[in-house]
């Protein structure tokens, strides 16, 4: 029964994964660029329910909305004014390092306002859980909650893209931006709402986090947001079941090498897999084959 | 055609020497004088080897034209296998011949690890390259994380677990490795002279490198790969090339990061994705491609939250946004167009005074 503890487990931060991935794929799907700034957008989500739930005592659906709310204004905000600019520059190392400056600048601005000390969260989710097998499988509430989310989530994201014109919209500027705005889409709207989207699932995929790993500072979303850029590539970055099955999978390999193998080798076991499924599938378990012209 | 070859060393390279020569004897009468604080002092050798790594990466990333995210996992071979040497050898051997012999293993390791790495990183491209440097760095750190080594007198003893697991005998024996707590006592033979000293070599081994036929070859590989293979370049031999060299050179400033520090530890401070990408930043606002670009930016950003010390909570925040700025102000094509026209309006006010 242990193993199927583990597993769960695994099943649950791998979830956290790949909502975190899904924020980051859609970006690089459509803008075609690596938001490094996106572990820092989860970060900043964890702070304002901490701050609204446990400082201002208000309820914890509040929290979640308004630090969605947020989230998504930073997002958006920080597409256009730091990534926007940029958009043409030629060398996509240019808007990277952009992203690494928002990134610490994130960092700070949370370490001037909360200060470095860890804050302790308490869980939003009070579920106690399920006992199954007569006491002997215990799943906690949070995780159940967990994984429920992150499959309402990507159901609820590939009928949106499938389905509504908005969503059309963005798979052809990810097919080709030129070719999109002379069918009269508008690029600029459909990089910001991909960014709003994005942005909004850090803020869950961070009450999540904090809620089954309860402890917070402003470097609490780095290592996640690494973790999860590595399983968008891991499924193949830009496809968004991809996301979904690099961080379960990710998630689980971690839980799993931590557990049997050892805590301290566990990244480095969850970054060996990536090289090895890279190697013999450059482009990730789901992505596509690009041909390549002169 | 060999006159040639020696006046391939063009006057623009002997700037970036003489700048930093003169930014020494600079430093050093300021250090003899006492004008420099201690503080100011203890920041000379991190400036050189960071300056050092960010050439090595600009050789990857703006001569290759790939994108490394993990150079802090070769900076952090050389480190140990540099430090393991000096450590062990430390009552054996005099110091001059040991402190070389050190550097020779550093670089050596890590070029090794560069060229293992490489054969298979080496296939992909772009942003998948990106990441899967950046994990073998995690893997590199993580790893020299978790090794405990020790020697007692029945030999050498070796565990990936905890001191305990090694079975040596602790009252006797020597603890080489102690994980996380990683090489304490490593002789501190850096110096600022041996630093420039490697810095300058090492910007010779990649100016030299970027005037040759293998550099020209790299370059080609850089604008067009498939242009390049059609023309007979051996596209793998030469990205394996550069990839190694610069590998090798991050192994040097490891060397000298060892080297200056009483305890090694692999922590992420020093050695995780955050610094690879530091160093990238050295690279980029320098200018990618360009050597001296690399050294002076990795001297000021190096410096800039220190000197910005004074506004202690607020000059982290400050460096953040100065790095968008400088990103925004230099790459953004509406600051550029913009710069272009000033430059244009203030160029034609000139020539309308002069007529005048």
């Amino acid at each position: 029964m242990s193993f199927l503890t583990y597993f769960i487990n695994g099943l649950s931060l791998g979830s956290i994964y790949a909502i975190i991935a899904l924020g980051y794929t859609m970006v690089y799907g459509i803008a075609k660029m690596l938001n490094f700034a996106h572990g820092d957008f989860i970060m900043v989500g964890c702070y304002v329910v901490f701050t609204i739930v446990s400082t201002m005592g208000l309820p914890p659906l509040a929290g979640i909305v308004v630090s969605m709310l947020i989230c998504t204004v930073i997002g958006v905000v920080t597409e256009k004014i730091a990534y926007k600019p940029l958009r043409n520059a030629g060398s996509p190392l240019a808007v990277l390092i952009t992203a690494i400056g928002v990134s610490y600048f994130l960092q700070n601005a949370a370490l001037l306002i909360f200060g470095a000390d860890t804050k302790a969260f308490s869980s939003v989710i009070s579920w106690e859980g399920l006992n199954l097998a007569g006491g002997q499988l215990k799943i906690q509430g949070v995780t159940i909650i967990t994984i429920v989310v992150s499959l309402l989530i990507l159901a609820a994201l590939q009928t949106f893209i499938y389905k509504t014109k908005s969503g059309q919209a963005m798979l052809a500027v990810s097919e080709d931006k030129g070719a999109a705005s002379l069918m009269g889409i508008n690029v600029n709207k459909t990089i910001s709402l991909t960014f709003a989207i994005g942005s909004a699932l850090a803020a869950i995929a961070g009450v999540l986090m904090c809620s089954a790993y309860p402890s917070l500072t402003p470097y609490t979303g780095a290592m996640p947001g690494i973790k999860a850029f590595v399983a968008a590539v891991l499924g193949g970055i830009g496809s968004i079941p991809g996301a979904m099955i690099g961080g379960l999978i990710l998630g689980i390999i971690e839980i799993l090498g931590k557990t049997y193998i050892s805590s301290q080798l566990s990244d480095a076991i969850v970054f060996g897999i990536l090289v090895i499924v890279l190697l013999v599938k450059p482009t990730g378990i789901l992505g596509k084959n690009i041909q390549e012209k002169v | 055609m060999k006159n040639k070859k020696v006046s391939s060393v063009t006057k623009n390279e002997w700037i970036t020497y003489a700048i930093v020569i003169v930014l020494y004897i600079i430093c050093e009468i300021m250090i003899k004088t006492g004008v420099m604080s201690s503080h100011m002092k203890g920041l000379l050798v991190p400036i050189c080897y960071y300056a050092i790594v960010a050439v090595g990466l600009n050789l990857c990333v703006g001569i290759l034209g790939e994108l490394s995210l993990g150079h802090a996992g070769f900076m952090c071979v050389g480190a140990y296998s540099s430090a393991l040497f000096s450590f062990t050898m430390q009552d054996t051997m005099p110091t001059a011949p040991r402190f070389f012999i050190a550097f020779i293993i550093g670089i050596a390791v890590s070029a090794l690890f560069g060229f293992l790495i490489g054969i298979p990183v080496l296939r992909l491209n772009g942003d998948y390259l990106a990441i899967v440097t950046l994990a073998f760095g995690e893997i590199i750190k993580n790893v020299f994380n978790a090794i405990y080594l020790g020697i007692d007198g029945s030999g050498v003893h070796f565990s990936l677990k905890d001191m305990m697991s090694m079975g040596m005998d602790l009252a006797t024996g020597k603890i080489i490795i102690n994980g996380a707590q990683g090489i304490t006592g490593t002789p501190s033979n850096s110096n600022f002279t041996i630093a420039v000293i490697v810095l300058l070599l090492s910007i010779a081994v990649v100016q030299n490198l970027v005037h040759s036929r293998d550099g020209r070859a790299v370059m080609a590989i850089r604008d067009n790969r498939i242009a390049a293979e059609s023309n007979g370049i051996n596209i793998t031999k030469y990205k394996m090339l550069a990839f190694t060299i610069s590998a090798a050179i991050a192994g040097a400033a490891g060397v000298l990061f060892s080297h200056n520090i009483s305890t090694l530890t692999a922590s992420s401070q020093y050695f995780g994705y955050n610094m690879s990408i530091m160093i990238l930043v050295y690279v980029v606002l320098g200018g990618i491609g360009n050597i001296r670009g690399s050294v002076i930016a990795a001297a000021i950003l190096y410096l800039l939250p220190e000197l910005l010390r004074g506004l202690s909570d607020y000059r982290m925040l400050i460096y953040s946004i100065v790095l968008i700025a400088v990103m925004l102000l230099n790459w953004a094509p509406g600051a550029r167009k913009f710069r272009a026209q000033k430059m244009q309006e203030i160029q034609t006010f000139i020539g309308r005074r002069r007529e005048k």
